[in-house]
């Protein structure tokens, strides 16, 4: 321990003990608990209390004092807790007869303290830090903790009874570590005492009529075979299996919930090796319950790596149950064998279904999620049912959009629940995006696409269900087939889009700005694939669309605005937004969408859409767009300029992102050292950044680089970024300078000027931006003075400080021990700020 | 109590209540759709319209061929539009004693009852409902008097000749009703006979029963109303919303306990969303205008042109459209307006608080102000100075048969580039548009309708509770295009009663009690006797006196002294009878004690049989049988009138007199 600490110590401890002063901050205590962690766990616990014997008075001062707050009575338990984790500690601890006094009936347990969450939170908090070897284990026996655990099991505070349960749990794994590891006999008598009688707490409880003590049962079992994995929790299975199956045949099956995560946790552990009747008791656990409480384990069944194909078999029809019966219902004729083969649906899904339409759109959102969730899984059923699923996603939607007309009553009365139901048709069109992983009949394609139509051209469908069948759609878009031999879209995905441009366009012109925003999103991920296939861009030229996009520039809402600058960045990079001037002004001039973004980034109040324009820019610069390559270096210098007085730290670190794009295209990419071994001309593709660089001067020149990089002003704006209020700006300026150093320094500068005025100039600036006055300007550099400064600034040092979290210097144990004091006045002042 | 339904549009009704003995007409709704039968009425000269081909019979018989002409394979009558009144002939409207409008669309064939019945009783209405029914009268005889037609088709109504035209004319119902518009005279006169009303003022009718309008939400000056007595009350449940529109919010809870809720007026598209519409109609317009085409909005001058006004005020600058002028022509557009602003207390909250601000209540204010938004009363003068395209145009009449829009639509009609958005949902747009075939104009139907759906009134049935439900047929069963649509239909238990044009209906309730007041002399000598805890009787000697509808006991006159025994007494008619009255008996005969009793005074071989209502006590020996029942006891014996009165005096001593 630093002596510092050491020094305050003592002081601390009396304050703590001391009732008068009471400590206002809950969060100092949990960073005091976390720094002695750390100090035992780095060294001898014996020895701390040797050292410091504050501690061990504080704790039989607290002890002592009737009026102390019980946050202070918790965090002693805790802390004597953490020194006896070490068995010498704890013995150091028993001989003066201290932790019974802490955690025994004598102690707070039985006064009046125990009424407060936080003394009987402490107190399971202390005994599961401390039950860490066979001593504790004896402790505990002697003291009758375990009896009292079990009683805090069904504690009023949901937080105690949770630790209680997981207390129980770590001491029957401590238990059973010792000398019955190694074994899985069922049989009690093999078993320690302490063992003994929690499982047989376990079992009384399992037997109780009262549903919670059940619950508290089976959430103790689901952490031991969660958490443990010795082979003693096969043999507690064997013996624990035949009184949870019994469970089984009460109608209703009490805490069915808890019962399935037990099932579940049992069968994720090494316990099925050895014990195959689980998978009768989950087959059986699947047939008893309700179709909504088997959902869930269903889909956990399937997810296992290893099970009976039967068992899996029988979880995947729960699953498929109440889609096999939504399209029974729909079904105009008897058409081929549904999702269960032919099978009839199940009459109580079916009940379900029908009772009322909360049950109704739970149950169907459930089997929707659980099966989307399974189908990209890769131990998900085979064969998988895509066609019939795609059906049933269709019919489920059709039904939620009135659409369908079913004949027999199941379905009227589904219609009649499911119409206009937002919840079912989000989790629809969620799960038919998923299926579009998988191939399905044309038929079916033709009506997902047909559905996914509907739904986008409905002025019925909210904004959030919109949102929605834009993404199925896009993603069904992406996973249709290419015309076998031709790179282009096949004709019915072309035929589709025709449809879609319209719906696109006039959801473009909606009122709703969620609705304009998804659009836009859908826009963007169309082009970003497809930009380049001739059947989109034809059909997207001859659309309004591309106009549209660019009108909303100017939408009033600002994510509306960010969106439409992705978009249009992402339609001019594939050259989709030069549309021909229209025809009632064949004069006017088109603005070009830099000059536009660029008037974005200067002028618009948001950050959003400012920041979407420098990714906009990053972007084009690094691909080479037309309109950047025709003067990157000015491109640059504009951009960086605007950047730098931007507020948004995003938008100046995005900056610093463009300007390390810049740089590499001007010194060759990050990882080779030497700008001389980068052929420029040759490295960067035709028409793009190279020309700008002046054909005459030597490949691969340093110093032309440098001029470039002065003219555009980028050291001015690194420089700036460096000394950033926002630390990720500094850090990003910081690997930028460094990167620029690393590949300038093997080359040598031959115009390096260390001590010219020029250089003197720009540090004392420097100085004074590192003090905060940022508004002087560098004025022009010189690449010399530029790579002198990058010399002598210590950049390594600087990363190193910026590396650390903004309040390192404030979380040191002895600021913390300052602060504290500091707070109830003991400190004459103030001497960290804590913030 | 009964309703005679005079009307068969579940949205434009017309009932009459018989209710006590009052009369009450609820609403006097006209039915327009007729009219699309009908040629459009074009402002200016039409040579598409003026030069149709007339109509023959399949055996080319071409003697309709004045009255009906061909167009795009549509029949139309060539006259001036007729409208389908209510039923005139099912009850004598004479009697009517009072009319209670709903709302301003439920007016309109206000002026054909009161003007041509024998109608003189008194119409109650909001002063909005007044007022904007008023505007929307004066647009309609403008509209159609201001082209006149000299021609007056009625051949074609001739039942024989009727059923050999081509469908929809040969399916057209009650034809021979049909009317002529009124006039603006008639309409002025209908006025003066409306009393103006405000929401939960109680109105006495004859003393007999008490109405009440409450706001229902769905427009300005809209109302429900109660028609109650002391123990009935009969809700009537007319065009309502529940949507947060410009209208007060509607007044549910005074609709609980209700005996009969008579519930019209829900929405006539209960699958369209009123919000979707709305964000329909406002891409569909920007889109159309951004391509440099015109938008055409056949609308009634007053309702949703309210609300549509304030989304587009809100929409146009984020749609870019701040450029493109809004026309609103109507003869009446300027007071609709206007009158919009001054109705402040019959608003919904949010604008009530911007009149103390003080601010206008609805931004279309702001609209005119900055010349986006231009009203004129008709297309001639200064219109046709300001006209500028691409523009959004909202004119009448939504039926497209007569008004501005007329002219519109032959205007813009050939190009692709404009567009008609139909927000009104009282016509069929596709009938709408029949005459003006083949359109290239692209077609919208986004229509509006704040009133009630299915699920909203699922939800107000449970709320308020009524013992019974009586509705128009159309709502008992899903719409004939969606039948498997079970939830677009009323579903309460007991289900609901329905109706149909010319039905009479008899409300399935009886009125048991009647309300009877006792003057305070009366009350004062009264003798109560407390015949078990909580429950006392006294009798009452008086007189029952009835006058207004309401009863009062007064004390009896009492009876005139003989002012000498010589003077011979005279009957007087005035003082009834007051005979000595028999006691009163009230109690229970407990039977074991009875036949104890029985036995006591000598009875004997006594046999208790029980039974349904009672017991019947047989006294074999005696050849006689006592019977006691829960209000009644008879004792049957063969002619012992001594044995019956012994058995009387018995079973008299069980029960209490007074």
């Amino acid at each position: 321990m630093d002596p510092e600490c050491s020094r305050l110590l003592p002081a601390l401890c009396a304050v703590l003990a001391d009732p008068r002063q009471p400590v206002a901050d809950d969060t100092c205590l949990e960073k005091l608990l976390d720094w002695f962690t750390t100090v035992t766990e780095a060294g001898s616990s014996l020895l701390l209390l040797q050292e410091n014997p504050c501690l061990v008075e504080l704790l039989f001062r607290v002890l002592k004092s009737q009026d102390l707050s019980s946050r202070i009575l918790s965090f002693s338990l805790r802390l004597a807790g953490i020194f006896a984790a070490q068995e010498d500690c704890f013995q150091y601890l028993q001989q003066g007869e201290l932790l019974p006094m802490l955690f025994g009936e004598v102690g707070p347990l039985g006064g009046a303290a125990w009424t407060a969450p936080a003394v009987r939170s402490g107190w399971i908090q202390g005994l599961r830090t401390l039950a860490q070897h066979p001593s504790a284990l004896r402790f505990l026996a002697a003291c009758g903790a375990v009896d009292t655990i079990f009683s805090l099991q069904g504690d009023s505070s949901l937080f105690v009874a949770s630790a209680a349960g997981q207390l129980l749990v770590h001491i029957l794994d401590l238990a059973m570590r010792g000398p019955a590891e190694g074994r899985c006999s069922p049989q009690a008598c093999d078993w320690p005492a302490c063992a003994q009688k929690i499982v047989c707490h376990i079992e009384d409880s399992l037997c109780s009529i009262a549903t919670p003590q059940v619950t508290q049962a089976l959430n103790v079992l689901t952490t031991v075979f969660g958490h443990c994995h010795g082979l003693w929790t096969q043999g507690l299975w064997v013996r624990l299996s035949p009184l949870v199956a019994r469970l089984l045949e009460k109608d209703p099956v009490p805490a069915s919930h808890s019962l399935v995560d037990l099932l579940l946790s049992v069968a994720r552990s090494s316990v099925p090796s050895s014990d195959r009747g689980l998978w009768e008791t989950l087959a059986q656990t699947l047939s008893h319950l309700s179709p909504t409480q088997a959902g869930p384990l269903a889909l956990g069944i399937l997810k296992l790596q290893d099970c009976p194909q039967a068992l899996r078999t029988q979880a995947f029809g729960v699953l498929l149950q109440p889609l096999a019966c939504v399209l029974e219902a729909a079904a105009q004729a008897p058409g081929p064998p549904g999702l269960l083969g032919g099978a009839a649906g199940d009459p109580m899904t079916v009940d379900v279904l029908l009772c009322s339409k909360s049950a109704c759109v739970g149950l169907l959102c459930c089997a929707l999620t659980h099966l989307g969730l399974l189908q990209p899984l890769p131990q998900r059923p085979s064969p998988w049912p895509q066609a019939p699923l795609l059906g049933a996603a269709v019919t489920v939607l059709r039904l939620c959009s009135g659409s369908v007309a079913p004949t027999s009553d199941v379905g009227g009365r589904l219609c009649a629940i499911l119409v206009g139901c937002g919840r079912v048709q989000r989790a629809a069109l969620d799960f038919l995006g998923a299926l579009s992983q998988g191939a399905g009949p044309q038929e079916s394609v033709m009506q997902v696409f047909s559905v996914l139509l509907e739904y986008l051209m409905s002025p019925e469908s909210s904004s959030m269900v919109l949102k929605k069948a834009f993404q199925a759609t896009l993603r069904w878009l992406l996973s249709s087939p290419k015309t076998p031999g031709c790179c282009d879209l096949d004709p019915r995905t072309q035929l589709f889009l025709r449809e879609l441009l319209p719906v696109l366009q006039k959801r473009l012109c909606s009122p709703c700005w969620e609705v304009r925003d998804s659009g836009l999103e859908f826009l963007t991920q169309m082009t970003r694939h497809w930009g380049g296939q001739a059947g989109f861009r034809q059909a997207l030229l001859a659309s309004e669309v591309p106009e549209l996009t660019k009108q909303l520039l100017q939408d009033p809402e600002s994510y509306v605005r960010a969106s439409a600058v992705t978009a249009t960045g992402q339609l001019s990079s594939w050259g989709l937004l030069a549309a021909p001037a229209s025809p009632e002004r064949p004069g006017a001039q088109q603005k070009s969408l830099l000059v536009e973004l660029l008037h974005v980034l200067c002028a618009d109040s948001e950050g959003f859409p400012r920041r979407a324009v420098m990714q906009v820019f990053t972007e084009w610069l690094r691909d080479g767009h037309a309109d950047v390559a025709e003067d990157p270096e000015r491109f640059v210098a504009r951009v960086l300029q605007a950047a730098s007085r931007d507020q948004d730290w995003e938008v100046r670190a995005q900056g610093l992102e463009l300007a390390l794009v810049f740089l590499g295209r001007l010194l060759g990419p990050r990882g080779s050292h030497c700008p001389c071994a980068v052929a420029l001309p040759e490295a960067a593709p035709p028409g793009t950044l190279a020309q700008a660089l002046p054909e005459a001067a030597p490949p691969g020149t340093l110093a032309q680089a440098l001029q470039v990089l002065c003219r555009v002003q980028l050291f001015e704006f690194a420089f700036r970024a460096l000394f950033d209020c926002d630390r990720p700006v500094a850090q990003k300026s910081c690997d930028l300078l460094l990167f620029l150093r690393a590949k300038a320094a093997p080359c040598g500068s031959p115009q390096e000027a260390g001590d010219s005025p020029n250089v003197a100039s720009v540090e004392a600036t420097l100085q004074r931006w590192q003090a905060g006055e940022q508004g002087q300007p560098l004025g022009y550099l010189e690449p010399g003075a530029v790579m002198a400064v990058l010399r002598s600034i210590d950049l390594e040092g600087l990363r190193d400080t910026l590396a650390e979290s903004s309040d390192h210097v404030e979380k040191s144990p002895r600021s913390l021990l300052q602060d504290m004091l500091a707070a109830v006045g003991v400190l004459g002042e103030n001497e960290a700020d804590c913030y | 109590m009964k309703l005679y339904c005079l009307s068969g549009h579940p949205t434009l009704p017309c009932n009459v209540l018989k209710f006590k003995s009052t009369t009450v007409m609820l609403d006097c709704g006209l039915d327009m759709t007729s009219t699309l039968n009908f040629l459009p009425l074009p402002l200016v000269q039409s040579p598409r319209l003026s030069n149709l081909p007339g109509w023959s019979l399949k055996d080319g018989n071409a003697f309709l061929d004045k009255e009906l002409k061909e167009c795009s394979g549509h029949v139309f009558v060539d006259s001036v539009p007729e409208f389908c009144l209510p039923e005139t002939e099912l009850i004598d409207l004479s009697t009517v004693d009072v009319i209670l409008i709903s709302n301003y669309h439920c007016m309109m064939a206000l002026p054909y009852i009161t003007e041509h019945t024998g109608f003189t009783g008194t119409v109650y209405a909001t002063e909005p409902t007044v007022q904007i029914g008023r505007l929307l009268m004066e647009e309609l005889v403008n509209f159609i008097e201001r082209v006149p037609k000299a021609q007056s088709a009625s051949l074609w109504k001739n039942k024989d000749i009727q059923r050999l035209l081509p469908s929809p004319l040969k399916d057209a119902v009650e034809v021979s009703t049909w009317r002529r518009c009124y006039t603006m005279q008639e309409v002025n006169s209908a006025l003066s006979k409306i009393q103006l009303v405000g929401y939960s003022q109680k109105i006495e009718l004859f003393g007999a029963v008490q109405v009440t309008p409450l706001s229902s939400g769905y427009a300005l000056g809209s109302s429900n109303w109660i028609i109650q007595s002391h123990y009935e009350k009969v809700s009537y449940v007319s065009g309502s919303s529940l949507l947060t529109t410009h209208p007060q919010p509607m007044d549910q809870a005074s609709l609980k306990n209700s005996d009969v809720l008579i519930l019209t007026g829900l929405t006539q598209i209960p699958t369209a969303n009123p919000d979707g519409m709305v964000g329909e109609f406002c891409s569909n317009l920007a889109l159309t205008v951004r391509n440099g085409g015109n938008v055409l909005v056949p609308c009634y001058p007053s309702g949703v042109i309210y609300d549509l006004l304030e989304c587009l005020y809100q929409y146009i600058d984020s749609a870019g459209l701040s450029s493109i002028p809004f026309y609103f022509i109507s003869p009446v557009a300027n007071s609709s307006l206007e009158f919009s602003q001054i109705f402040a207390e019959w608003l919904c909250h949010n604008k009530q608080t911007k009149v103390y601000l003080p601010e206008p209540p609805f931004p279309h204010a702001e609209l005119i102000q900055t010349n986006k938004l231009k009203h004129y009363p008709s297309i001639h003068g200064d219109f046709s100075n300001d006209f500028r395209q691409p523009c959004v145009v909202f004119t009448g009449h939504p039926s497209l048969r007569f008004g501005d829009v007329v002219h519109f639509m032959e205007l813009w009609g050939k190009s692709s580039l404009n567009t008609v958005i139909f927000t009104e949902p009282d016509f069929s747009y596709l009938e709408a548009l029949a005459p003006y075939q083949p359109l290239a104009m692209k077609c919208i139907y986004c229509p509006i309708d704040t009133r009630l759906n299915f699920i909203q009134v699922s939800k107000l049935l449970k709320e308020v509770q009524p013992l019974h439900v009586v509705c128009p047929e159309q709502y008992t069963q899903p719409p004939p295009a969606q039948s498997h649509r079970m939830n677009l239909m009323i579903d309460c238990q007991p289900p609901a009663m329905s109706y149909r044009r010319a039905e009479v209906l008899a409300l399935p309730f009886k009125r048991r009690y009647e309300k009877i007041e006792i003057m305070p002399e009366l009350a004062d000598s009264l003798v109560p006797m407390e015949i078990k805890p909580g429950v006392s009787l006294a009798t009452v000697s008086a007189v029952l006196h009835t006058k207004d509808n309401k009863h009062v006991l007064q004390p009896p006159p009492r009876p005139a002294q003989p002012t000498g025994g010589k003077k011979r007494k005279r009957a007087s008619d005035d003082i009834p009878d007051c005979k000595v009255l028999k006691p009163l008996l009230s109690g229970s005969i407990p039977v074991d004690q009875f036949v104890q009793t029985l036995e006591k005074h000598g009875f004997s071989d006594i046999k208790v049989e029980d039974t349904a209502k009672g017991h019947i006590v047989l006294l074999q020996e005696a050849e006689t049988l006592i019977q006691i029942e829960e209000d009644s006891t008879h004792i049957i014996c063969d002619n012992d009138e001594m044995l019956r009165v012994r058995l009387r005096d018995l079973v008299l001593k069980f029960l209490q007199k007074f």
